[in-house]
């Protein structure tokens, strides 16, 4: 091969690994780890119903969705804390709620915390399993990292505004690794999504009710969160086919099942544009 | 004639692109992560940002002092496990062993190297912090435990340039110090070790940047808490762990203050690096004009 030939190689083989194929009948679902599983669920179902399109789930956190749908990264961005002022151009759908579920090692002797407990413990003040059990051991208080929308739920509906988690705390940064941790240590005490809890650990009651269904629906329990989906402008095409299934009847009890909470107060109705316009 | 000369300098031409790109890319993420890191720095006062202890990013609290902390308790950790276990290994294999055990072993440490830091983490989480929380109490992702897995990845880097720096002292110096009557020990300790030691103390500072620059092991046994820890078994966040850990959620001004972490890495560093090859080749120096 002659010497410039070479060089033009090289050069191509840049151009080529630079540049992809067109895109197909595809897009793009990224944000939240915590809708991500139910999301995957929906995108399972639904690309099996639409053969040749294809939806692609992404994680990265509700910060990197809500950044994602506003700069045209993704066609929808996941959410799973409320938007700021600054972020309320985009259009927000409610896929469904989620309950934020307080929870120790199944060994543990505790079974119900009052409200103020878990922010005395989350907020570092209580540091000592012996204030409330049998126990006398130090907390390890489990929680997730800065930005992460689960912790901003926290943060907001325990924590309120002005009081921080304890600098102590161990950080994790997915609902999955707070639980593996929660499950293999006796001491520990995280939070964690409703629907993410299995019979590893044991989600408490709080101030006497149980983190459940009914109590969610009723209002009873407080710690109650958004699943939002964020499109840029009103949904077309495969996007909004996405997102009517998402809302319908069916994709709705495909998460019930998963343990999450519908979104609507009844179930919306199937199809209807009403809730993205 | 004229044509092979043009083809030449075509060729010397594309090579030097291609030589130059590899230090265009540092040039362009040294500019950007400083470019990034920087002004929020400035903006909130550089003592807040090395010296300040809370990190709370979504109130405007930027302090790395425990993320500084915890990169330097780490490493320190990583390399009191690391080089003694390393350097007996090197100085047993070239000096204790014979030739088929070494040739033997060499490979199998150094696969040690390929092995994923996940994979070290893993074994971590499972293994090594329920055994931390059971026998020595705390939450067991800890410094301790944080300090043995990077001890352990550490060991191929030590070992494999100790046991090349040990084997390329001049065989006339063991001989030399063999035929004076000292044992086996006495050499390796007054001959080898000595002579070696630019090798040596180059294969240290390798494994100590593996060390401060390892993120994924370190952030599944570390604990992440953002406090200076209090012994060796709280948890602890190093500066690498920061930017992995929150990268995905971070906007504005907590982005920028990665980047800023990311600049703070850098200068650690590259101060550490420089420390080590003028100690190395100080050392260097001082063999030649005794030699």
């Amino acid at each position: 091969m002659r010497p410039w030939k070479l060089s033009l190689a090289i050069l191509l083989f840049a151009c080529v690994a630079c540049s992809r194929g067109p895109a197909g009948r595809q897009f793009t679902v990224a944000g939240s780890t915590s809708v991500q599983p139910f999301a995957d669920r929906w995108a399972e179902v639904f690309m099996q119903k639409h053969p040749g399109l294809a939806v692609n789930v992404q994680g990265g956190g509700s910060s990197a969705g809500i950044q994602a749908a506003k700069s045209g990264a993704a066609q929808i961005g996941m959410s799973s804390r409320e938007l700021k002022p600054d972020e309320m151009e985009l259009n927000q759908i409610i896929v469904a709620r989620d309950g934020l579920a307080i929870i120790v090692h199944p060994d543990s002797p505790l079974r119900n915390l009052t409200l103020q407990e878990v922010r005395s413990i989350f907020g570092g003040e209580i540091r000592n399993w012996k204030v409330l059990t049998r126990l006398d051991r130090e907390i390890d208080v489990v929680t997730r990292e800065e930005g992460s929308g689960t912790r901003g739920a926290f943060q907001e509906l325990v924590m309120g505004k002005g009081k921080r988690i304890s600098k102590r705390a161990i950080v994790q940064d997915s609902n999955g690794t707070v639980r593996e941790i929660v499950a293999n240590d006796p001491y520990s005490i995280g939070y964690i999504s409703l629907g993410l809890v299995s019979g590893r650990v044991r989600a408490l009651t709080l101030d006497g009710v149980k983190a459940s269904e009914e109590n969610i629906l009723s209002k009873e329990y407080p710690l109650v969160r958004p699943f939002l989906f964020l499109t840029k402008g009103p949904a077309a095409g495969p996007v909004k086919d996405f997102i009517d299934f998402v809302l319908s009847a069916e994709g709705q009890e495909l998460v019930r099942k998963e343990g999450l909470i519908p979104a609507g107060e009844g179930s919306p109705p199937a199809g209807s544009g009403r809730s993205h316009e | 004639m004229n044509k092979l000369d043009r083809d030449e300098r075509l060729v010397k031409l594309a090579l030097l692109v291609l030589a130059f790109s590899a230090v265009a890319v540092l040039a362009v993420i040294t500019v950007f992560i400083f470019g990034e890191g920087t002004p929020i720095m400035f903006k909130h006062g550089l003592g807040k940002f090395l010296f300040g202890s809370d990190w709370y990013p979504s109130e405007k609290s930027f302090g790395l002092l425990p993320m500084i902390v915890g990169s330097l308790f780490v490493t320190f950790g990583a390399l009191v496990i690391g080089v003694p276990l390393g350097l007996a290994c090197a100085i047993f294999l070239t000096e204790f062993s014979s030739r088929r055990l070494r040739r033997l072993l060499k490979p199998v440490i150094e696969l040690l190297a390929g092995i994923p830091s996940v994979v070290y983490g893993f074994i971590g989480v499972v293994i090594l912090v329920p055994f931390i929380r059971t026998t020595l109490g705390g939450p067991g992702l800890s410094v301790l435990a944080a300090s043995i897995i990077l001890g352990i990845m550490i060991l191929p880097t030590i070992i494999s340039i100790s046991i090349d720096s040990l084997q390329a002292v001049p065989r006339s110096y063991r001989e030399g110090s063999i035929a004076l009557g000292t044992t086996r020990w006495q050499t390796t300790r007054m001959v080898m070790i000595p002579a070696a030691r630019s090798g040596i103390i180059a294969s240290i500072v390798l494994g100590m940047g593996r060390a401060i620059g390892e993120t994924m092991a370190v952030i599944m046994v570390a604990g992440n808490a953002v406090s200076i820890p209090g012994s060796p078994l709280s948890p602890v966040r190093t500066l690498t762990s920061n930017i992995a850990l929150e990268m995905g959620y971070a906007s504005g001004e907590h982005r920028q203050a990665l980047f800023a972490t990311g600049v703070i890495l850098f200068i650690i560093i590259m101060v550490l690096n420089t420390i080590a090859t003028v100690t190395s080749r100080r050392a260097r120096g001082k063999r030649k004009t005794a030699a």
